[in-house]
């Protein structure tokens, strides 16, 4: 007896310890996301209080044995116009609430760092600017926006971070986005929430939040050689993308310097937003994108390019405009200056990274690696 | 609390089962596989229903095995993905959509109006053998190497990525849609066209509203199932590429196609449900339906909102920020006619004369979990905290509750209400009282933790999951366990009355409907004579005088 309460014991603090009944909040959204759940949770407890206390009392008050003789009742509008009209305003202040919260969640601000990430059976692979690959985990600093742009190689997962309240769906063909800004460096759970065939639940991983200084440290120990835009640069001429696109006044195809970003004219007269999504689209389909003034020449290169390299591409083609380059290159290859993790190169130019940058057209960016 | 709270009349309690009835009329295997009689046509989607509720139950059992401990030892992934799938497709197709209707409605809404039989009885017979033929195919699927898309079929892994039987499934589904567009039809024409004499629109019983709009649902809904079914056949067969971007298609597209019929599924499910519980509250409180016209409106208003509400199964797919504004907007929207029908429910109980009889306890269970269901409901309507609880153990949870607590909770206090009517014969009362109680504890014990596992992030449709969940997840299945006792019981004792169980007489609850003015079981032609209607429905006073009337000339 003795032996087994002992057993027991164990097994029931091991069991409370690791029990949790509510996860963690690790991102800036978590709790706005908490308030809001908790409101519903308030108020679906006095809706079911109101109806479980109506059900018991009228199952006293009015039981055969005390009240023989049933009343007939047609109805009264006051009443049924009341629990119509409440439920309806609470509905809709839920609704409201919500909405601001999701629209948050799903526009990334401007000076986000872009993290690619792409799904696959089974597992998630994360790409960073600087270059770093990661396979079913993600390092990032606390204290920094995150946009991640997904896409999946093949069928629908979906991106899960319970500890951020952060999920989203990443679809074969088309580029999505989430943000977040993490609080608490720790790891959190990374889940596949999409059912995605026979390894589903095995695509699980790590969300390893770092404080700005470790995330240096883990940036130098994991650096690649080169970045996803200049991986995209070698592609772009290896696919002699360059014979078309090469700037010059009589070239077949655009100049792609300061595309991204802009909005393009096409030869149908419709204009485009010229952002990820389009830019890789061009690159597949590029048929469906002819821009005004150019003969619809250019090859498709469906089947011919990966995820990953489309992706090097776009960042490529992003690289292009005047100083994105050296902002990707500042926010996640080079050295977080300390303090914040504001894009201010270490030390001496502070505050002038940006002016630098944007004057020096990427070269300045060059020497901030060596500093 | 038994029995004796059931006041018979005198003539009732020595009461014989009539010698002709729609059950002995004709022998053989033969006069049963060709009837058109509407009752013998129910009786036998009852048999097959609850053939397949068995074997999707014993899915469910083994699914909540493999996730007592968070490693997947019981069975390899790729089974337990076979086994969620299949247990979800024979649920959501072979019962819960046919189930109220096909049995129930099939049964009593031609007596409730006032009919000799359905409008269209061979096409209901057709009905039943298209089921079974689906049935068939999906059983020959499970067996010859099983399905593991999930219920929800979703391209491109069922077109591209998965070598399980997805076409003859999707087959399958196709056929059982025609049998569901086949018995809406079938319901439609009857209610219009053939209610006795007086039987008015606002006397129709509230069974017959809920049906009614149920029907409207199943006839515009269920073919863009079977469009989007067939395309993911031809899709999987020859590669047309509507879902496949790489060809100019849009995965998105089945999605959009898949929730426009499913999510109106889910109130072809929920909608009869209600229906019994309208019947059944106010025959045991004795009382009319709280705001009668508000509930049958509340059955139309779901039934028109749930045809533009199928977005909110996308939130987080990559659809317009601001289309998920609408589709939040009109979700919410569509909770409000179910809290009218829970008030009003509530208020038919307030001065009523009330009993507690078996069917009035699953009622009760039906409205305490409905309500808990539609609760949450709104947690997933609402865009901001649906990103964190969608593709979690919350939804399955949420939907558990809405389906199994709300719809299978309505399915079987309809069964022991009209059991009486439809076998002469009455179930044993204290069994079922506690069956009903069982049901209700390891329903709540089974299910709720899963909320709690949901919050935490769980994702569903894991064959294996980290440590920390494992104790919700012990608590879950311990529930399960009590739930399949709760279910077996009424399989047992119900098959019992049937051979055992106290002769019923026509009216043992004193309920007002038709149906309880006839013989039980009753005539292949239900009525003698056409019944000619001068009351509302819900008339304990008419129900009084007339019965008043019968012992004075007796």
């Amino acid at each position: 007896m003795d032996h087994i309460s002992h057993v027991l014991w164990q097994f029931l603090v091991k069991w409370m310890t690791d029990f949790a009944l509510f996860p963690p909040e690790a991102s800036k959204i978590a709790p706005q996301m908490d308030a809001l759940y908790f409101f519903m949770v308030l108020v679906s407890l006095v809706g079911l209080t109101i109806v479980v206390l109506l059900l018991v009392s009228f199952s006293i008050m009015y039981s055969k044995k005390r009240h023989p003789v049933a009343v007939q009742i047609e109805g009264s509008t006051l009443l049924e116009a009341t629990w119509t009209i409440i439920p309806l305003g609470l509905f809709l202040i839920m609704f409201v609430w919500g909405s601001l919260i999701y629209f948050r969640i799903y526009t990334p601000p401007a000076n986000a760092m872009n993290i690619y990430v792409v799904g696959k059976q089974w597992m998630w692979k994360a790409e960073h600017p600087g270059g770093q690959h990661e396979i079913n985990s993600l390092h990032i600093p606390t204290g920094r926006a995150i946009q991640l742009t997904l896409i999946s190689q093949d069928v629908f997962h979906s991106f899960s971070i319970p500890a951020f309240r952060v999920k989203r769906e990443a679809i074969p063909g088309r580029y999505t986005n989430v943000w977040f800004e993490a609080t608490t460096p720790g790891t959190y759970h990374l889940f596949c929430t999409q059912y995605c065939g026979t390894n589903h639940s095995a695509m699980v991983g790590d969300i390893v939040v770092l404080t700005p200084d470790d995330y240096k440290k883990w940036l130098a120990e994991s650096t690649s050689g080169a970045s996803l835009a200049q991986n995209g640069e070698r592609l772009f001429a290896s696919l002699s993308c360059n014979a078309c696109h090469n700037g010059q006044a009589n070239s077949r195809g655009p100049s792609l310097a300061g595309v991204y970003g802009s909005h393009l004219t096409l030869a149908n007269g419709g204009t485009q937003l010229a952002d990820e999504a389009y830019l890789r689209d061009a690159i597949l389909n590029p048929s469906d994108h002819v821009t005004q003034g150019f003969a619809p020449i250019m090859p498709t290169y469906q089947g011919q390019i990966s995820e990953d390299g489309v992706i090097s591409l776009v960042e490529y083609i992003k690289s292009l405009n005047t100083n994105y380059r050296v902002e990707q290159t500042l926010n996640t290859s080079t050295l977080l200056p300390e303090g914040e993790g504001k894009a201010t190169p270490a030390g001496q130019q502070s505050g002038g990274a940006k002016q630098g940058a944007s004057a020096g057209k990427g070269t300045s960016g060059q020497g901030v690696v060596k500093q | 609390m038994s029995t004796d709270t059931i006041v018979r009349l005198p003539d009732q309690a020595t009461a014989r089962i009539p010698k002709v009835n729609f059950l002995s009329k004709e022998n053989g295997l033969l006069s049963w596989l060709l009837t058109s009689d509407h009752k013998r046509i129910a009786t036998l989607y009852l048999i097959s229903i609850t053939f397949f509720f068995a074997i999707g139950g014993t899915l469910a059992g083994l699914i909540r095995l493999e996730l007592l401990t968070p490693q997947s030892d019981l069975m390899a992934a790729d089974t337990y993905n076979k086994v969620f799938s299949m247990h979800g497709i024979i649920m959501v197709f072979l019962f819960l959509v046919p189930s109220v209707p096909a049995t129930l409605g099939n049964f009593l809404i031609p007596i409730m109006i006032g009919a000799k039989d359905l409008a269209l009885p061979k096409v209901n017979l057709l009905s039943w053998y298209l089921y079974m033929i689906a049935g068939v195919m999906v059983l020959y699927s499970m067996i010859t190497g099983g399905v593991d898309t999930g219920w929800t079929f979703t391209v491109p892994l069922s077109t591209h990525y998965v070598n399980t039987n997805v076409i003859t499934t999707g087959l399958a589904i196709f056929v059982a849609g025609f049998s569901s567009v086949f018995t809406g039809l079938n319901f439609i024409v009857t209610i219009h066209k053939m209610r006795a004499p007086g039987m008015t629109w606002f006397r129709l019983p509230l069974f017959v509203w809920s049906n009614y709009a149920a029907s409207i649902l199943m006839v515009l809904g269920t073919p863009v199932l079977a469009i989007t079914l067939v395309l993911v056949v031809l899709e999987r067969g020859f590669g047309i590429g509507v879902f496949d971007p790489s060809k100019g298609g849009d995965p998105i597209l089945f999605q959009h196609l898949f929730w426009f019929y499913s999510h109106p599924a889910v109130y072809i499910m929920i909608l009869p449900g209600m229906g019994v519980i309208s019947e059944v509250v106010s025959t045991f409180a004795r009382k009319r339906v709280f705001g009668y016209t508000a509930v049958a409106f509340s059955s139309v208003a779901i039934a028109v909102f749930a045809f533009f509400v199928w977005e909110h199964h996308m939130f987080i797919m990559g659809v317009s920020n601001y289309s998920t504004l609408v589709f939040s907007l009109l979700t919410m929207l569509v909770a409000v006619p179910s809290a009218i029908k829970i008030f009003n429910w509530s208020f038919t109980l307030y001065k009523g004369s009330i009993t507690f009889e078996t069917p009035m306890l699953y009622s009760f269970g039906f409205m305490g979990l409905f309500t808990i269901g539609g609760l949450t409901g709104v947690f997933l309507a609402s865009t901001g905290t649906d990103i964190h609880l969608t593709e979690t153990y919350f939804i399955v949870a949420h939907f558990h509750f809405v389906m199994v607590g709300g719809m299978l909770m309505a399915f079987l206090s309809g069964i022991h209400f009209w059991w009486p009517k439809w076998t002469g014969r009455m179930y044993p009362e204290k069994i079922s009282q506690l069956a009903a109680l069982i049901t209700f504890i390891g329903f709540n014990f089974t299910f709720f933790p899963q909320f709690l596992l949901g919050t935490l992030g769980m994702p569903r449709r894991y064959a294996a999951y980290p440590a920390e969940f494992q104790v919700l997840n012990v608590f879950s299945t311990a529930g399960a366990s009590i739930l399949g006792i709760g279910y077996l019981l009424p399989i047992l004792y119900l098959t019992w009355s049937l051979k055992y169980g106290e002769i019923a007489g026509d009216n043992p609850w004193q309920a007002t409907g038709l149906e309880w003015q006839i013989q039980s079981p009753p005539l292949t032609e239900n009525f003698t004579e056409i019944p000619v209607v001068d009351h509302d429905a819900y008339d304990y006073e008419w129900l009084e005088k007339k019965e008043k009337e019968v012992s004075s000339v007796g």
